[in-house]
């Protein structure tokens, strides 16, 4: 039906959007890892750092690309803040409380959006935003290049921290034995904010990555949580790999099936695998035994 | 939410300013005059200035905003001793049911009229909930023709609808086509997925190949669409002489910009009730993408006086130019004529006088008015192009200003 060249190219414009929903999964499946939740507020907070940079932009006419200096580390200082000082007293170590706070939480961010910046679908422009980049016959946009390469970059880098730095380690051990870890002198209340923080952190990179090819509204992050949900569970609950290689493959088939079945039905295939793994594989590629 | 502020805050600011400056000038003058003062005629506009569609929203209560202050300025509704309009402005929001609501507030104001709606499906929905109260509409730009052929008898459409729009794009089409010896066999229709974009698909899926055209494809996106790179690869695989869109603006850009981007060059965009290709926003901002693009589409007739007058009223208020402007500027004019002839606030006489109205003081390249089951007989597009950064007139030659630019690919 299409030639080879146009699926390769389907299957590449897939692979840099994938890149980005990883960065976002990224974020959640480490939450979920470390302190065991499921974080109701990660698109809301998707939404919140994409309006941060879109305002920069529009105020200060800060560059995309150079706002992440500016917006990640203020995106982990407020996971930090939320997780130390909201999320983790009101819940009262009851996982269930978590959820409600979570999803309170979300509900007020976003009604806090729309009440600032109102329902209105904005973009940025900047001048590099429909650049291509020529690869043989291949005309490859340039910011999903740049969102391929940035997302990719920032996995590795979390990968390191994990397993080079001691807070990794500390991390890493928490969420394998929290107790033990207290035993060993480990403040799990600061490691969960920690944890918590890289998480806004990477929704604060995927952002300013997106917005310039991308356009932003209060409810935008939803689109995104959903499909990050279904990478979550393909790539293995928890697992920074599987969210990465997870990401990668759910963009691939979201564009995939959109250029067979139209840009309307082009989501089903998301869906389709998000039922397909979790009646047969239910733990997900690199997920561990239950 | 009816909000009386005007769209363009900086200079509405001004001008509001101004009309209470001149308004307490006007107290201190002449208490006479304000004595006399008959109570106001409201008129509901009803436009969608937030979401998705509100760009356009903010265009059709612009023209509203020029002919509420023309009429005014020209000393009111004569036949009411003189009542001014007052405008009771609605947001609906981008969407059906709070266009829906607002209707309901709109009859809670006591409005004698609702002008406006822009979109189908929203036009749909507020002329049906007004018809409850059997309160006048008038349609400013939605085109889907079962708007006016549900029966409704408190409903009118200045403007064409779909049948009409897609016999005259599909004719002029072949005109071009002919005059430049028959360059375009191919055909690809990208539409959005929506009422207005569906509709208009499909009939001219059914239109084009009865004219010796072949269509390859129909391709459909959401809106708002957030990508629009698989419709362009789609294009390209398939290499047609011509792309139809039927879209609104954010979409249309995007598809435009893709494609350039991807250095697709068919012979010809040839739009049919397009968002964009008749906006000066888009051929300011994107000239590369938006150069030689045709529309068939709503535009006012240039020949007319009033024309330039309601052209340079609307770039004082800081505006680019698109056709709902003159499209609501007529309307409300229209609704003004009828009221006049009722000589009367009461909806079943103003709706009476729009029934038999021949009114001719429009800015539209249309004649005296002719309803017939709420549809002005009359009305009709006509085909633009976007050429040297300026929208032209190409057709009908009756009132083109320009020649067109057919095939675009040497």
């Amino acid at each position: 039906m299409y030639s080879p060249a146009i699926i390769f190219e389907a299957v590449l414009n897939g692979l840099m959007t994938g890149a980005v929903y990883a960065l976002i999964a990224l974020g959640l499946t480490l939450v979920y890892g470390v302190l065991h939740i499921i974080n109701f507020a990660h698109g809301a907070l998707l939404t919140a750092a994409m309006f941060a940079v879109f305002a920069l932009h529009v105020a200060f006419r800060v560059d995309p690309y150079v706002s992440i200096l500016i917006v990640t580390p203020l995106f982990f200082a407020l996971g930090y803040g939320l997780q130390r000082f909201v999320i983790g007293p009101a819940s009262h170590g009851d996982d269930q409380n978590i959820l409600l706070v979570t999803l309170g939480l979300s509900i007020l961010i976003e009604n806090g959006l729309l009440a600032i910046f109102r329902s209105d679908t904005r973009t940025i422009d900047v001048p590099y935003g429909f650049n291509v980049v020529e690869v043989g016959p291949l005309l490859l946009s340039q910011p999903k290049l740049i969102g391929l390469a940035g997302s990719v970059a920032v996995a590795i880098l979390l990968w390191l921290f994990m397993v080079r730095t001691d807070t990794g380690k500390a991390i890493r051990a928490v969420a394998k034995e929290r107790l033990g870890a207290t035993l060993m002198g480990i403040d799990v209340a600061h490691i969960y904010a920690i944890t918590f923080g890289l998480g806004c952190a990477c929704l604060a990179v995927a952002a300013a990555l997106l917005m310039p090819s991308f356009y932003v509204n209060p409810r935008v992050g939803n689109a995104f949580v959903l499909v990050a949900f279904t990478i979550v569970v393909l790539g293995g609950m928890g697992s920074i790999a599987g969210a990465l290689i997870g990401g990668l493959f759910i963009g691939m088939v979201e564009s995939v099936s959109g250029l067979l079945l139209g840009e309307s039905l082009g989501q089903i295939g998301i869906f389709l695998i998000f039922i397909l793994v979790l009646l047969l594989r239910p733990t997900g590629l690199f997920g561990a035994k239950a | 939410m009816t909000n009386k502020t005007p769209i363009l805050s900086g200079d509405a600011d001004r001008r509001t300013i101004l009309k209470g400056a001149l308004a307490g000038a006007a107290i201190i003058a002449s208490p006479a005059v304000l004595r006399a003062q008959t109570p106001t005629v409201k008129v509901g506009i009803l436009q969608p200035v937030t979401g998705a569609l509100a760009q356009d929203g903010g265009f059709g209560r612009l023209g509203a905003e020029i002919a509420l202050k023309e009429i005014n300025d020209a000393g009111g509704i004569k036949s009411l001793s003189g009542a001014k309009l007052e405008m009771v402005f609605a947001d609906a929001r981008s969407n059906p049911e709070a266009a829906t609501q607002e209707v309901e507030k709109l009859n809670g104001e006591g409005v004698a009229a609702i002008v406006g709606g822009f979109a189908s499906p929203i036009c749909l929905a507020a002329s049906q909930a007004a018809s409850r109260y059997d309160l006048p509409y008038i349609v400013d730009v939605g085109v889907s023709d079962q708007i006016v052929n549900r029966g409704l008898k408190n409903t009118f459409r200045l403007g064409p609808g779909f049948g009409t729009v897609t016999t005259a794009a599909v004719t002029n089409l072949v005109k071009l086509n002919e005059a430049a010896g028959k360059p375009a066999k191919t055909v690809v229709l990208v539409h959005e997925d929506g009422l207005f974009g569906s509709g208009l698909a499909k009939l001219m899926a059914t239109e084009l190949p009865k004219h010796g055209f072949e269509v390859l494809e129909t391709i459909a996106h959401p809106t708002p669409s957030r990508d629009m790179s698989n419709v362009a690869l789609r294009i390209r695989a398939l290499n047609p002489d011509l792309v139809i869109p039927s879209s609104y603006y954010g979409e249309f850009v995007l598809l435009a910009r893709t494609m350039q981007q991807q250095r697709i060059r068919p012979k010809g965009i040839y739009a049919v009730l397009n968002g964009a290709a008749s906006n000066f926003r888009f051929v300011k901002e994107f000239p590369d993408a938006a150069e030689n693009v045709m529309d068939c589409n709503h535009w006012h007739d240039p020949r007319k006086a009033k024309s330039a007058a309601v052209m340079k009223a609307a770039a004082d208020a800081g505006s680019v130019w698109a056709y709902n402007i003159p499209l609501n500027y007529s309307c409300v004019k229209l609704l003004a004529d009828a009221v006049e002839k009722a000589a009367s606030r009461d909806r079943a006489k103003i709706i009476e006088a729009l029934t038999n109205s021949t009114f001719e003081d429009h800015i539209m390249p249309y004649g005296p008015t002719k309803f017939v089951n709420g549809q002005n007989t009359g009305a009709g597009p006509v085909n633009t192009q976007v050429q040297g950064g300026d929208i032209k007139v190409i057709f009908p030659e009756s009132f083109a200003n320009a020649k067109p630019v057919f095939p675009v690919r040497a």
